[in-house]
């Protein structure tokens, strides 16, 4: 393996764990508190929402949002790190 | 000026201002047919790809649905709007990357094979066509309520538009349209909502109306629940179905968005591959505005519905009740002769029948708001069905004159193949528009199909194609075979050949037929795996072609060969 591929490799591995960190809050904000924890999280209040409603209905979306940027900005990052970047 | 006038005048406007980018944003070669160039820029995307996405169905019906299952609604809530996580993170960079323009041209490069294309573009061809027809039988169905036009006019009037732009224009005409109709339908949506919550609520932000209190300091949640189990109904904010099937509805709606190729096919539009990530969090953002008002609308216009009719004289109730009787959406038939309506759960003793559609297409009457609302409403609901049915339109139309013609006849000329492209266009528009005008009995019923089908056959080929080097085209096409042919097969059995038998005690695992594509999706994935595990790895320029697309530099604009 030559050293290009060497740094590509390292970028996969990196482009990957961000990926396992962001998909696991993908799933802990809607499968996790909007269905498998909502009886739990029903018990409190968020305004005048049920805690495990308000994921199901809101909280989640604004959850997806979220993570969405968080990956543009990581992968920005990484890119320039790699020197992968398009400019 | 009456509703009608108001009607014709907004939906007119709107159309005028369709056809007029339509012209401006004319194709000239097949690039900008098929990827409108692929200059066009993330924000512009994002708001092309959410009305792409929101159809018909989520402008209309959507609200209604949540408002009679309640919590339960949630699965497409979180199911619509958690597939674009998947595509911005796992798909979008890398299918921009690849650069061609269609999914089934990277199934047919990554798996080196024919055959793996051949099959993808019947998933492709398949799933759009059931969802297209679903679109123009909701163009239809607006003209007849809000103009008093047949339905088959409606539909006419509504393909003579799509021809228009999606047949001249191609891609780059629909996706400036996209843009317009977006910004239509969104404030469409909107002035009823905030209107309605501030009126129940005294808030003007529908997402915290939802949450807030009603003028005798009850939060309208509690209230809403309190009345709806008085009426023998579960509580608003409980859920009835099985966690089981809840999980698994929501993750095959999640899959099946991320899988379907006029979502997919939007990204590769845009210039960089960065632009393709940032452009799925722009899309997500405007598609929230409206997916995170339609609960507020859900619960704010059953509270109204209930309020306003249950134990109410029949003579005394408000107009917009007596309007949409008149179109049967409304019904209320007096059945133990006291002059009240009665609305309990019990079918036996329930004298009102509300139609899900009322919730959003009402909206405007029950808040009281001017006439001109009206008109707005209803061309904010075709501009929902017109976008979707357009993008629908193109991917079918580019199946046809790129992923079979072009891709077995190499040699015609760009002339040509946008000719064939167009003829494709033109020939899809009146399919749909057949299925408009005579709809099988069955329309609601396909949709699960769409999504399961999607989540079945492309969402695993295309991840396994980018994150495994391992997979190889026999693996490939047995898993998008076996997927399909399982799905299809259990959605078959229990919506179309044993509709009897069609409830939780009969399901695998307890799985209704709209979850069931989680488990293909699974199947696929396996197949995939275990067919590769015996048969030879892909061969090394497909090895090549991976590592190529996992790195973001030298994406280029999407290429022509």
């Amino acid at each position: 393996m030559n050293e290009n591929q060497a740094r590509m490799s390292a970028y996969w591995k990196r482009n990957l764990k961000t990926l396992v960190v962001l998909l696991l809050i993908w799933f802990l904000v809607s499968f996790g508190c909007g269905i498998l924890f909502v009886d739990f999280l029903n018990q409190f209040k968020i305004g005048g929402y049920p805690l495990g409603f308000w994921f199901a209905q809101q909280g989640s979306i604004y959850g997806f949002i979220g993570l969405i940027f968080v990956y543009v900005v990581r992968m920005n990052k990484l890119d320039r790190e790699f020197g992968v970047n398009e400019d | 000026m009456d509703i009608l006038t108001w009607t014709y005048i907004l939906v007119g406007l709107s159309f005028t201002v369709y056809i007029g980018i339509a012209i401006w944003s004319r194709a000239g070669s097949t690039k900008e047919f098929y990827v409108a160039g692929g200059g066009v820029s993330p924000l512009a995307n994002g708001m092309a790809t959410a009305a792409d996405w929101m159809s018909a169905a989520s402008f209309i019906s959507m609200a209604g649905l949540i408002a009679f299952a309640g919590y339960d609604g949630s699965v497409y809530l979180m199911g619509w709007t958690g597939g674009y996580v998947l595509l911005a993170l796992l798909l979008a960079p890398y299918l921009r990357k690849f650069g061609k323009f269609t999914v089934p041209d990277f199934v047919g490069d990554r798996y080196y094979s024919n055959k793996a294309r051949v099959v993808a573009v019947i998933c492709a061809l398949f799933i759009s066509f059931t969802y297209v027809a679903g679109q123009m039988r909701g163009v239809g169905i607006v003209f007849s309520r809000y103009l008093e036009i047949e339905i088959e006019y409606g539909v006419l009037i509504g393909m003579a538009i799509v021809f228009f732009y999606a047949v001249l224009g191609g891609m780059k005409g629909i996706t400036y349209t996209q843009v317009a109709q977006f910004c239509v339908l969104i404030f469409a949506y909107m002035v009823p909502a905030i209107f309605i919550s501030m009126q129940l609520t005294g808030n003007p932000v529908p997402q915290l109306g939802l949450g807030g209190n009603l003028a005798d300091g009850t939060p309208l949640l509690e209230k809403l629940d309190g009345v709806m189990t008085e009426l023998g109904f579960a509580a608003y904010t409980a859920g009835r179905k099985g966690m089981g099937d809840m999980l698994m509805i929501t993750l095959a709606l999640m899959v099946g968005t991320a899988g379907l190729p006029h979502v997919i096919v939007r990204f590769f539009t845009v210039p960089k591959v960065k632009d393709a990530r940032l452009s799925a969090g722009y899309a997500l953002v405007f598609i929230a505005i409206l997916y995170t008002t339609a609960p507020a609308v859900a619960a704010f216009g059953i509270y109204n519905a209930i309020q306003s009719t249950s134990n109410q004289n029949i003579s005394e109730l408000p107009a917009w009740v007596q309007n949409w009787q008149k179109t049967n959406l409304i019904q209320i038939q007096d059945k133990n002769g006291d002059g009240k309506v009665q609305y309990l759960a019990n079918p036996e003793t329930n004298e009102l029948n509300i139609d899900k559609d009322i919730m959003v297409l009402a909206s405007p009457e029950i808040a009281e708001l001017p006439n001109w609302v009206v008109g707005l409403v209803a061309a904010g609901a075709m501009a929902a069905a017109l976008s979707t049915a357009a993008g629908l339109l193109l991917v079918i139309s580019t199946s046809v004159s790129r992923d079979l013609v072009k891709n077995f006849n190499p040699g015609i000329s760009e002339k040509k193949e946008l000719l064939i492209a167009r003829i494709a266009a033109a020939g899809a528009v009146v399919l749909a528009g057949y299925f408009g005008v005579n709809p099988p009995g069955f329309v609601a019923e396909v949709v699960a199909f769409a999504f399961g089908l999607a989540a079945a056959s492309f969402f695993p080929v295309i991840i396994l194609g980018i994150f495994s080097t391992k997979i190889n085209k026999e693996g490939a096409i047995t898993g998008m075979i076996a997927g399909l042919v399982f799905t299809i097969g259990y959605i078959l059995y229990f919506k179309f050949l044993h509709p009897e038998l069609n409830s939780s005690a009969h399901w695998w695992w307890g799985i209704s037929p709209e979850g069931i594509g989680s488990i293909g999706m699974l199947l696929n994935f396996a197949c995939c795996y275990l067919v590769s595990l015996f048969t030879p790895a892909p061969p090394q320029q497909v090895q090549d072609l991976i590592q190529e697309i996992r790195i973001p530099k030298g994406a280029g604009k999407a290429q022509e060969h």
